[in-house]
């Protein structure tokens, strides 16, 4: 494999194809080419708490600043927001809950479907390869309008009354398309895997089950995990979605919270300050990710 | 053509089916309005996405630290930020900052309309993951193939259109394809700024019909079938545009 170590370039990554017209493709993120090197070594490159430190730092200021030239009866934006911040960090933590609880659901499920898709029965394989595409190609608002609309308020089994609540109706909408991205990153998991695998697992009489636990699925995981985590940072920032149905989470609160006070010089500084909330949360997420990747590329 | 219209209201009585917008010719115009405004949105982002990622791409190659710096922060804000707070605060917050002018009526408006920054923003959004792509591209054309062009008389210019452009595009289609499928599917946000797409007429005709469960399934159908059309056709390109002998088969 390519030793990403920036001493010499890497050769082609597979050698069937040395007369080819271009390099291999190599995704923008698994390689250190030379000017992702170049990238690497800005500061920006590798995140620390400082980073961050320094985000809010220069996110206080300009609130500060812009605060000193308003009125002085009224509160300075800073103030203001800081006086907000713990409703709104509420709303942040209410979003974090949906992104887990979705991906727990849509992890369980979408693992299984992965599996079914390379079932041998052609009517498994495809009614779940269809259902993975379906819920893979349909936009993800879309997916939370239906379920939104679509499930009731609440269920009653017999004596049993189960309520739905919108926030758990958008867990489920939320996690339908995750559901079918894991399933895809399952099939492409097991399908990376060279085929003497299967080969080699067949000639030492392992059943088709046996092969499939105790071969193949646990060279999966370590492919799996990077875009995985990809995943669940695109899911955290499709959490916000949610508030266009209704939940209570960050975005509607910023709305209330710029009807509640009605200054609109709070526009900028409110969406900004969700905003680099967001970044703070996704980005060391996509670094680790990108880390991840490294890592696992050079040990296969 | 009365007669299938007739058909889908005696669908209606019979089955309580009501999919107004096939045959109520006021539902009917709308939606497909909507439809086009869909697509036009797209096209439109598309179009400047490639844009901003082709320059981005080539200011990334700068040889200048800060230039590089800032697409860099650019690609990075705009990945790890969600694309619904990044459209809020396009349209609300920086458009609450844009001067007023006045209308036809002796109204003050918005300089720029709803239409406008739901355009603006996505293709902020779609261009930050092109500029990756697009380098990526450029990055597979070998050096070699570069020398070859420039023993061959080619200018540094020339060579870039005619050489590295054209097998950069090939190596970028299939992740361009997938970043413009995404693109499609994140027009459905503009519902949150009331531009009149496909979601938003929607939810206008099952407001007025309560026809909440047609028109849903209706939606969810119509983005699937646009989004099979779109990826059909993208597989089609690229096996016209491939190289012979490279890539797998």
């Amino acid at each position: 494999m390519i030793r990403c170590n920036g001493k010499r370039r890497s050769p082609p990554l597979n050698p069937k194809h040395e007369l080819a017209v271009l390099l291999p493709i190599r995704p923008a993120t698994a390689c250190a080419s030379s000017a992702d090197r170049k990238i690497d070594q800005l500061p920006i490159g590798r995140i620390r708490a400082i980073h961050l430190l320094w985000l809010f730092l220069i996110f206080g200021v300009s609130a500060f600043a812009a605060g000193a030239q308003n009125e002085a009866n009224q509160l300075s934006i800073a103030r203001t927001i800081l006086a907000w911040t713990p409703l709104l960090l509420k709303g942040f933590g209410f979003n974090i809950l949906i992104s887990f609880m979705s991906m727990a659901i849509g992890t369980v499920i979408g693992s299984v479907i992965g599996v079914l898709q390379i079932s041998l029965l052609p009517p498994v394989r495809l009614s779940s390869k269809f259902l993975t595409q379906f819920f893979r190609n349909s936009p993800w608002l879309v997916l939370l309008f239906y379920c939104m609309f679509m499930i009731p308020f609440e269920i009653t089994v017999g004596e049993l009354r189960i309520p739905f609540p919108d926030w758990i109706k958008a867990v489920i909408g939320l996690s339908l398309p995750v559901m079918a991205n894991v399933s895809e990153i399952v099939r492409g998991a097991i399908n990376s895997i060279p085929s003497g695998q299967w080969e080699a697992s067949e000639s030492l009489a392992f059943n088709r089950r046996q092969q499939i636990w105790l071969i193949i699925l646990p060279q999966c995981y370590k492919r799996m995990l990077p875009p995985w985590m990809n995943l669940y940072a695109i899911l955290t920032m499709a959490t916000v979605l949610a508030s266009i149905v209704g939940v209570e989470e960050v975005m509607t609160l910023a709305g209330q919270v710029l009807a509640a006070d009605g200054r609109p010089e709070l526009l900028v500084p409110i969406y900004s300050f969700v905003l680099v909330w967001f970044f703070a949360y996704c980005y060391p997420i996509a670094r680790w990710t990108i880390r991840l990747e490294r890592i696992f590329a050079l040990k296969i | 053509m009365e007669a299938f219209f007739e058909w889908f209201r005696w669908l209606y009585d019979e089955t309580g089916i009501n999919l107004t917008f096939i045959y109520d010719s006021f539902d009917r115009v709308r939606l497909v309005k909507g439809f086009w405004t869909t697509i036009l949105l797209s096209a439109i982002c598309l179009v400047f996405s490639v844009i901003i990622g082709i320059v981005g791409a080539w200011l990334q190659g700068s040889r200048l630290k800060w230039t590089r710096r800032i697409v860099q922060g650019y690609i990075q804000f705009f990945r790890n930020t969600p694309p619904l707070v990044q459209l809020y605060f396009f349209y609300f917050a920086l458009g609450s900052l844009m001067p007023k002018v006045q209308n036809e009526w002796g109204g003050y408006e918005p300089i720029l309309g709803n239409f406008a920054w739901a355009v603006i923003s996505l293709s902020f959004f779609a261009g930050s993951f092109n500029v990756e792509i697009f380098r990526s591209g450029i990055e597979a054309v070998p050096a070699s193939t570069i020398e070859a062009a420039e023993s061959l008389g080619y200018t540094r210019l020339k060579a870039y259109i005619h050489i590295v452009l054209p097998l950069a595009f090939r190596v970028c289609l299939p992740a361009l394809s997938n970043n413009l499928v995404n693109l499609v599917k994140t027009t459905t946000l503009a519902f949150a700024i009331a531009v009149p797409e496909m979601l938003y007429v929607s939810s206008q005709i099952w407001s007025d019909n309560v026809n909440v469960r047609e028109m849903m399934t209706f939606l969810l159908v119509a983005y699937v079938g646009l989004v099979g059309v779109l990826v059909w056709a993208m597989n089609r390109w690229e096996r016209a545009m491939k190289i012979p002998g490279y890539g797998s088969q």
